[in-house]
């Protein structure tokens, strides 16, 4: 090990994270060259392939290397939180209708393709600037850009090394949910921590929101795939013995990790419009339903996050300031109030954080701190984390009792396969409030409001 | 011995994979990965694809030969029931994917199967046959 590992964490969580192998997945990422500091984990840590879910690395640009497996397979996968300016109490009895409008709009589930074909020569555009791209193209508001980690758009971006084969696998999909624990869920704030931070964010309680979890698709499974069999065979031209062959990775400077780095922007951009597109189909849904203007109704982005990526940032103390590529596979950038990247309207209070929670129990707003700049390169949790296998959840619970649990309480369901909706069944998640209170205790994110679902789509 | 069985992993989902010869291996954990996808009886036979792979070794030339197919699947919403390998290097592969396109009023998609990893990934002879392990994204 070249630094140590470390894992934020309570006594449970390193007791599941060391049974499930995880620990060793950080002791490996330690031994890669040019990682600073340490190889973390943040609460939510569980097992993945290489690199474990939950990690977050950071590599010095002279002699550390980036690795697609740092990243994982869905690449710029994240989330978006929309406010409305309206009440969840007042329009209850709407949300089942909202749901079945969203639904009938935005493709969910395996393999389903959207209404919207790009032409080679868009493509391209919109992998290389992103969602300020899609919003010209009339899918939303400039004031979005705003609102999204890195303006929308990830500079460096390449699509010259994105294989014709993932764009084709990118086709049909911008503004597709996909499957799996992708989600779009109609929420009410149901608990307001830090006032003037919920302020800022224009969040308050009783509201409705609406939360989209999705990520680059077929496209970024392909740019992560490809990549990866292309950096095994460069990890041993560069000397680097590799303990798992998903750990692949090249020199951050070679011609292998430049162009990874080009091809992967491309993915983030991508997921990122994903998300916009999907964000105009759910304004769209709104004044379908509320037969009002989505300006007037609000359906404002609060903030899009990304949880599977790597980015160059700068990091350490005034006079020690170093550039560094960060990689965080299933962790949320956390910065603080005053920084740079933090959009103007927020930077009083720091960085909105959304951690999605399971579909049974809450999500979460939290702020930025300089705690997470001091000891996780400005990150935290990004989610529940599975503790329990696809397989398992379908052998233990069923789809459609869940789908009559939560409809019992209050929660609306749609979902193209009711058998699958057990593999996202509460119990296959960690307890994302005990996550989410590790991070605030830790201080890698403090508490701004929770969410808890009232109706939701599963893919 | 059974073509194949299904392994898990709290995240994923996997394959192990049996056969008499090597070629049987690749294409029973190409058969073990569609039966995650979809139901492989209401698959009909419909069309062919040929499918020609180069990788450096035999276990990257699973891991692609698997890739292949779901980039098949993936991008042009096939679904594959049955290959045929013509021809198996250390380092090339030669065969035919027998499937049809997706029609959801007959085909119920299960996973959304997005890339085969190399994680625990193994190929193996052992006195019984060939063994291979292959664990997915979905």
């Amino acid at each position: 090990m070249l630094v140590p590992g470390r894992v934020f964490a309570d006594r449970s969580f390193i007791e599941r994270a060391d049974e499930e192998k995880a620990l060793d997945q950080v002791r490996n990422v330690a031994c890669l060259p040019g990682i600073e500091m340490a190889s973390l984990a943040m609460p939510d840590i569980h097992w993945g392939y290489g690199f474990a879910i939950g990690g977050v690395a950071a590599f010095r640009m002279e002699d550390g290397v980036i690795s697609p497996g740092g990243v994982g397979y869905d690449i710029a996968c994240g989330v978006r939180l929309i406010r409305t300016n309206l009440l969840a109490a007042e329009v209850m009895g709407t949300v089942p209708s909202l749901i079945n409008e969203l639904y009938g709009r935005i493709p969910a589930g395996v393999g389903r393709h959207g209404d919207i074909r790009l032409n080679q020569k868009e493509m391209s555009q919109l992998l290389m600037k992103g969602a300020p791209w899609v919003i010209e193209q009339g899918f939303g508001r400039r004031e979005d850009i705003e609102a999204m980690e890195d303006g929308g758009v990830l500079e460096g971006a390449d699509p010259a090394m994105v294989s014709s084969r993932a764009i084709e696998r990118g086709f049909g999909q911008p503004g597709t949910l996909g499957a799996g624990n992708h989600f779009i869920e109609v929420q009410l704030v149901d608990e307001i921590y830090d006032e003037k931070a919920a302020e800022a964010y224009g969040v308050f309680k009783g509201q409705l929101c609406i939360m989209a979890h999705s990520g680059s698709r077929g496209l970024g499974h392909q740019v992560c795939s490809e990549y990866i069999k292309i950096m095994g065979g460069a990890a041993s031209r560069a000397g680097i013995e590799l303990p798992d062959r998903q750990l692949a990775c090249a020199p951050i400077q070679s011609r292998e990790g430049r162009e990874y780095y080009a091809a992967m922007a491309c993915a983030v951009n991508f997921a990122r419009t994903n998300r916009q597109v999907m964000t105009h189909l759910i304004r769209e849904s709104f004044e379908y339903v509320f037969r009002m203007s989505a300006e007037k109704l609000g359906l404002d982005l609060v903030y899009d996050v990304s949880h599977n990526l790597a980015k160059f940032e700068e990091h350490g103390g005034e006079g020690e300031k170093k550039r560094l590529c960060v990689h965080r596979k299933g962790a949320t950038r956390s910065f603080p109030a005053g920084h740079p990247e933090v959009p103007a309207r927020y930077r009083s209070v720091g960085q909105p954080v959304i951690v999605p929670g399971d579909m049974g129990t809450a999500s979460y707003l939290l702020k930025g701190t300089e705690k997470a700049m001091a000891e996780s390169f400005g990150s935290t949790c990004h989610g529940a984390g599975r503790v329990m296998g696809r397989r398992a959840a379908r052998k233990v619970i069923n789809g459609h009792e869940l789908k009559a649990r939560l409809e019992a309480r209050g929660i609306t369901v749609r979902t193209g396969k009711t058998s699958a909706l057990a593999e996202e069944a509460p119990e296959a998640y960690k307890d994302i409030d005990k996550v989410v209170a590790v991070c605030h205790e830790v201080g890698l994110s403090l508490k701004v409001a929770r969410l808890r679902p009232m109706g939701v789509i599963k893919g | 011995m059974p073509p194949f069985e299904i392994i898990e992993h709290t995240a994923d989902i996997g394959i192990r994979a049996f056969g008499a010869s090597e070629t049987e291996v690749f294409e029973n954990a190409a058969v073990g990965m569609f039966s995650l996808i979809s139901d492989l009886e209401k698959i009909r036979e419909d069309n062919d694809f040929n499918i020609e792979i180069e990788a450096e070794d035999r276990e990257t030339l699973l891991v692609e030969w698997l890739n292949e197919l779901i980039y098949l699947y993936d991008s042009q919403e096939l679904l594959l029931k049955s290959f045929r390998i013509a021809s198996l290097k250390e380092t090339a592969l030669r065969g035919i994917a027998y499937g049809e396109h997706i029609d959801p009023s007959r085909h119920d998609l299960n996973a959304d199967i997005r890339a085969a990893t190399y994680h625990m990934l193994k190929i193996k002879k052992d006195p019984d046959g060939w063994i291979a392990e292959i664990i997915f994204d979905v």
